[in-house]
């Protein structure tokens, strides 16, 4: 196609203007699409027309586009096509509205419930963990305690002295492992059995000629203590051990009838 | 193809784009509506109603029947061209200065500082009275190329021509 004698026969500035019929201008669309010398050509047009007509604008009475803004927000044209359309874009958002709202109701009740589960789980949380840490707490002291012990039986200068179940209770046993350095004796009473209501150990230390005892006191918490060893202050030059049964507060010397054990230092 | 785009996104409802095609064209519409009207606040009121009818009618453009320009114009010189005929306007005694777009163009004062203007105003200044003539009907007032034909006694031939010779005169002088 002879593009320029298209141009120059002057059909674009007509289509510029509106001039054409509509099936004309459907022509040249298409050739438009096809040559963009003749885009080009409308397009050079269109500038010179815009600026020639602007020309005839008095520039003092522009209409600023924030009024134009306005007018469409406020919807208060009269066109009837106009309403319908500004009627559906409410609607739209009025749709998105209660959906927003119906999800963050949705949202909010299960955040709640999810709030309350958490709850529920920190408390029980907590109680285990005060649990675990009474339990670390006495496994700690059972620890130390039973440490304590073994560097007591460890240690050398310990003497080890058993004591022999008498005629009162002949199963029973004890032991008395004691340290001379500090005065202490260790008093294993796991062989004893239970005391009775109103009655207590009372641990006494024995010189054999001739025969005198002292108290080295009673044991208050037999019942108590889990492991059954007592550390008991032992400044004496102790020969023998013995264990009577005595009533509850002890006594100013041991009952030989109820002599549970006894043992000789060797 | 710049235009093109901004054009969909008008017909998607995108305020910018709207409001970029409103730059673009709303002094030439307010041009051809004054130039019709020949009252500037009523030329106004027209060039708002012709912008918020583009507006709810974006749908109904299309690039296949003519440009978006000329899709405006249209609306553009309808409108105005319904609002001398109505009672309002008639009432209020409006009456119609024969003077043509150049009369406008020549005692125009808010030109003398807009870079262009010179040249326009030197251009209408020297402006053959049948580029007058044709520039006047064709795109001021919207006649058909048959209507301009019959108007002005010229075959359709000697219009587009003569039309062609004035627009390219005016091309020089603005270096389009």
């Amino acid at each position: 196609m002879d593009t320029k004698a298209y141009i120059d026969s002057g059909i674009l500035e007509l289509y510029v203007a509106g001039a054409l019929s509509e099936k004309e201008s459907k022509d040249v669309y298409a050739l438009l699409l096809k040559y963009p010398e003749l885009l080009n050509e409308v397009l050079a047009i269109e500038a010179a027309v815009v600026k020639l007509t602007a020309a005839a604008s008095p520039s003092d009475s522009k209409v600023l586009f924030t009024s134009i803004k306005e007018t469409l927000n406020f919807g208060t044209q009269n066109d009837s096509k106009v309403i319908p359309i500004g009627k559906a874009k409410t609607n739209y958002f009025s749709y998105m509205g209660w959906a927003a709202s119906v999800l963050l109701a949705v949202g909010l009740f299960w955040m709640f419930n999810q709030n309350n589960e958490l709850r529920t789980k920190i408390s029980t949380a907590e109680s285990d963990k005060e649990f675990l840490e009474f339990q670390i707490e006495r496994a700690n002291n059972s620890l130390s305690e039973a440490k304590n012990l073994i560097s007591v039986l460890r240690d050398r200068d310990i003497i080890s002295v058993p004591l022999d179940g008498q005629a009162v209770y002949p199963e029973a046993y004890a032991k008395v492992y004691w340290d001379k350095s500090s005065s202490n004796i260790y008093l294993d009473v796991q062989g004893l059995p239970k005391p009775p209501e109103g009655k207590v150990y009372q641990v006494w230390s024995l010189t054999l000629n001739p025969l005198s005892p002292t108290s080295l006191g009673t044991l208050d918490n037999f019942d108590t203590d889990e492991n059954k060893i007592f550390t008991i202050s032992n400044p004496n030059s102790s020969q023998a051990f013995g264990i009577t049964l005595e009533p509850a507060g002890g006594s100013e010397s041991p009952t030989m009838e109820q002599l549970y054990t006894l043992g000789v230092v060797s | 193809m710049q235009l093109e785009i901004l054009v969909e996104k008008f017909q998607q409802k995108d305020e910018k784009a709207f409001e970029s095609l409103y730059n673009m064209y709303s002094e030439s519409m307010h041009g051809v509506i004054f130039n019709i009207v020949r009252n500037q606040d009523i030329a106004q009121e027209v060039m708002q109603d012709v912008f918020i009818k583009a507006w709810h009618n974006a749908s109904t453009y299309s690039a296949e029947k003519g440009r978006f320009f000329t899709w405006i114009l249209n609306i553009a010189r309808n409108a105005a061209i319904d609002k001398t005929r109505s009672k309002s306007f008639k009432n209020a005694g409006k009456n119609l200065n024969a003077d043509f777009f150049v009369g406008i163009i020549q005692n125009n004062e808010s030109l003398d500082d807009q870079t262009d203007a010179i040249g326009i105003k030197k251009f209408v200044s020297k402006l053959a009275k049948t580029c007058i003539d044709v520039i006047e009907l064709l795109y001021f007032k919207g006649y058909t190329q048959k209507e301009a034909s019959e108007t002005l006694d010229m075959p359709i031939g000697t219009i587009k021509t003569r039309n062609r010779n004035c627009i390219n005169e005016l091309r020089n002088m603005l270096d389009i």
